[in-house]
């Protein structure tokens, strides 16, 4: 038999059906839910008078727009609010298990369905979002679908799907110290570019992968889409098992034995072939910063903002100068000569209790400077938030001056109050620094935990190496 | 879900490249529970002068005259021509949405983000990928020509230029039989129901703990 690659091994385990023009029906193990793109596709079921092929593989969790204020008593946004509950009618009348509003279990849907165990190897997981890439860290096949597709697989358990194409991201070499995967994220895409992996699955692998712990895996599989693969993946290894063990969704005892047998073939063969190999050596990759309005802007922490007068290209050099004069940046900028407005720490790229505690390394006994208006942390996950004030990282935010949120995507996206004003610039861990996103007119700088914490100290980037 | 066909429609070109959903709808207006109603606030960002909110009277709100979609002679386009990786950024599927309701059919571009590209067909609506060439010299047709208009048409995978000239492209055939004959793809699906059941009894030997719940 041909040497498979890890995606093609988990494509074959769910085809139900070929049906010759390349297409196939995949099976789907696991549906992941929120309120923001579930509600048209449940009305479409209420309409057609369906009902749920397998609601035992559905988890739902309201994550979007809630809010993340401690003293809220519920959500003041009447047309939020009606998102919320419909999702939790939805629930009810479906029978789909949900982690509503107050249930200490509720967060981030990309952080709670590892941290749950209902993210497990050899899966298909989607979920109506398309970071869901984030879930591929476990050698599982998990990616993004649009609201008609969520209706599809709530019908049917299954989608159809054209095979992608497969492509290896070989990460060489040992990271520095205060360089983590959203800093390799962030460079692999300068590298390849916001479209680089469509049409592929990417893999990650190669020795700093394997050093990694499964938080910084799935912090790289969830920046996958951000370099246009709509699913990463990783193989199965010691981490990935120890990480699962005794998870509250995991398989226990026999089962979990058998489960393990079967998860350690979830790798590529050695000798399989892919339709492309990126490799990056991750001993050069400094602390990154994004400068632009696509993640693909990014330059190191030691850098300058780029001059587009430099770029060939006719396209992207007016793309540069757009994203310049939005951002309100001047060509030739050093990084660190750059003023933040706000800091905002979380989303389901960077809220993990690792994540954490990196900020918390860094801000630890220092104040956040007078200059920036606010500083937020905003933990993952109900679960994440109680790890943390165990760990005490709560009181090392808060004596510093940053405020200290209840899970959700809070200012990742904006749907909830948190949010920038026009013209804020912002240090965030989040994923997106597309015009708006944080908020109309908001201006945000992608980066890791460690180098959003020294921006809140020193109020303008400063290398986390020396803060 | 509307069948397409043929298509003979204005072109309204957004010469903008990596042009993302946020951009195409902004965040705000997901709050909606319905499918329709996005079409005012398509581009929102860039089409009004003023931060638009969900329940606000669009129709009074200032507009942005140098945006491309507020143009005069580009009213009742039914043809969006874009630069590549269109549609990038998330999976909400509010953008495809906005485009319809706003009244475009049909998008031509070197290359679409997969997800949106995805959810362009499950609306009836249909993304085609020209090369840059040919795209760039649809760039220069359009902005040339007031009153431009593109025929496009799904059975033969053509695209008639107002000049005659005929350009080809490609989709794929299951893609297209659903867009032709507006199929509902669940519906399609559940044709297959039983090999549906006979896939998950035998998986359900093969790998039992994909089928547990809580503590399974
Ligand atoms: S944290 Fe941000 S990127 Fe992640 S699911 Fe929420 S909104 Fe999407």
């Amino acid at each position: 038999m041909a040497k498979q690659t890890l995606y093609d091994k988990l494509w074959q385990q769910h085809v139900v059906h070929c049906a010759g023009d390349g297409t196939a029906l995949i099976y789907i193990d696991r549906h992941l839910v929120h309120e923001v793109t579930s509600p048209q596709a449940f009305e479409g079921l209420h309409l057609a008078g369906r009902r749920p092929w397998r609601a035992a593989s559905v988890l739902a969790v309201p994550d979007h727009n809630v809010p993340t204020t401690t003293d809220s008593a519920g959500i003041d946004d009447p047309v939020s609010r009606l998102q919320v509950t419909t999702l939790e009618q939805n629930c009810n009348h479906f029978g789909i298990t949900e982690f509503g509003m107050g249930d200490p279990r509720q967060g981030i849907v990309h952080v709670i369905g590892p941290e749950q165990g209902v993210t497990l190897p050899g899966m298909t997981i989607v979920c109506g979002d398309s970071h869901t890439s984030t879930h591929g860290a476990f050698g599982a096949l998990a990616f993004g679908i649009g609201t008609s597709e969520v209706e599809h697989v709530l019908a049917t358990q299954c989608l159809r799907q054209r095979k992608s194409k497969n492509m290896r991201v070989l990460l060489q070499g040992e990271l520095r110290p205060l360089v983590g995967a959203k800093d390799v994220a962030l460079a692999l895409i300068g590298e390849i570019g916001t479209a680089g992996g469509t049409g592929y699955a990417l893999e990650f692998a190669g020795p700093a992968v394997e050093a990694m712990s499964m938080e910084a895996r799935m912090t790289l599989c969830n920046m996958a889409i951000e370099g246009g693969a709509r699913a990463g993946m990783i193989a199965v290894d010691q981490t990935t098992i120890d990480y699962l063990r005794g998870r509250p969704f995991a398989p226990a005892s026999e089962r979990w034995e058998l489960a393990v047998a079967n998860w350690r073939e979830l790798r590529s063969d050695p000798d399989a072939v892919f339709d492309r190999e990126v490799a990056l050596d991750v001993s050069s990759i400094a602390p990154q910063v994004t400068w632009g309005t696509s993640p693909e802007m990014v330059t190191d922490i030691d850098g300058a903002v780029p001059d587009p007068a430099r770029q060939a290209d006719a396209g992207k050099r007016e793309s540069m100068e757009l994203a310049l004069k939005y951002m309100g940046l001047e060509a030739g900028t050093p990084i660190k000569d750059i003023a933040l407005d706000l800091v905002f720490i979380g989303s389901c790229t960077n809220s993990r209790i690792e994540d954490l505690r990196a900020a918390a390394e860094v801000v630890k006994g220092r104040k956040v400077a007078t200059s920036i208006k606010q500083a937020l942390v905003v933990p993952g996950s109900g679960l994440v938030k109680r790890q943390a004030e165990a760990e005490g990282l709560h009181q090392v935010f808060i004596d510093a001056g940053f405020e200290w949120r209840n899970p959700g995507c809070s200012m990742c996206l904006a749907m909830n109050a948190d949010r920038l004003q026009p013209g804020e610039r912002c240090a965030s861990t989040s994923n997106r620094n597309f015009e708006g996103r944080q908020g109309q007119g908001g201006r945000t700088h992608l980066v890791s935990p460690a180098v959003a914490a020294a921006a809140a100290i020193a109020g303008r980037f400063d290398d986390a190496r020396v803060a | 879900m509307d069948a397409f066909t043929t298509l003979r429609g204005l072109v309204l070109p957004l010469d903008r490249a990596n042009v993302d959903t946020d951009a195409i709808i902004p965040k705000q207006y997901l709050k909606s529970i319905k499918r329709t109603g996005f079409g005012p606030t398509l581009f929102d960002e860039w089409r009004y002068l003023d931060h638009g909110e969900p329940g606000m009277d669009h129709g009074k709100r200032p507009l942005n005259p140098d945006f491309v979609l507020n143009q005069e002679r580009y009213q009742g386009a039914q043809i969006l021509l874009a630069r590549a990786n269109f549609g990038c950024g998330s999976s909400r599927e509010h953008a495809p949405w906005a485009l319809l309701d706003y009244g475009i059919r049909c998008l031509i571009a070197p290359s679409f983000a997969d997800i949106f590209y995805n959810n362009c067909f499950k609306n009836g609506m249909l993304p085609v990928v020209l090369d840059e060439g040919a795209v760039d010299d649809l760039f220069a047709q359009v902005e040339a020509q007031p009153g431009y208009q593109l025929k496009v048409d799904l059975p033969a995978q053509r695209i008639v230029r107002a000049d005659g000239a005929v350009i080809g492209f490609d989709i794929e055939a299951g893609r297209k039989h659903s867009l032709v004959n507006g199929l509902d793809d669940i519906a399609l699906t559940l044709e297959q129901t039983e090999l549906i059941r006979e896939y998950e009894s035998k998986r359900k030997t093969e790998a039992p703990w994909l089928f547990g719940g809580e503590a399974g």
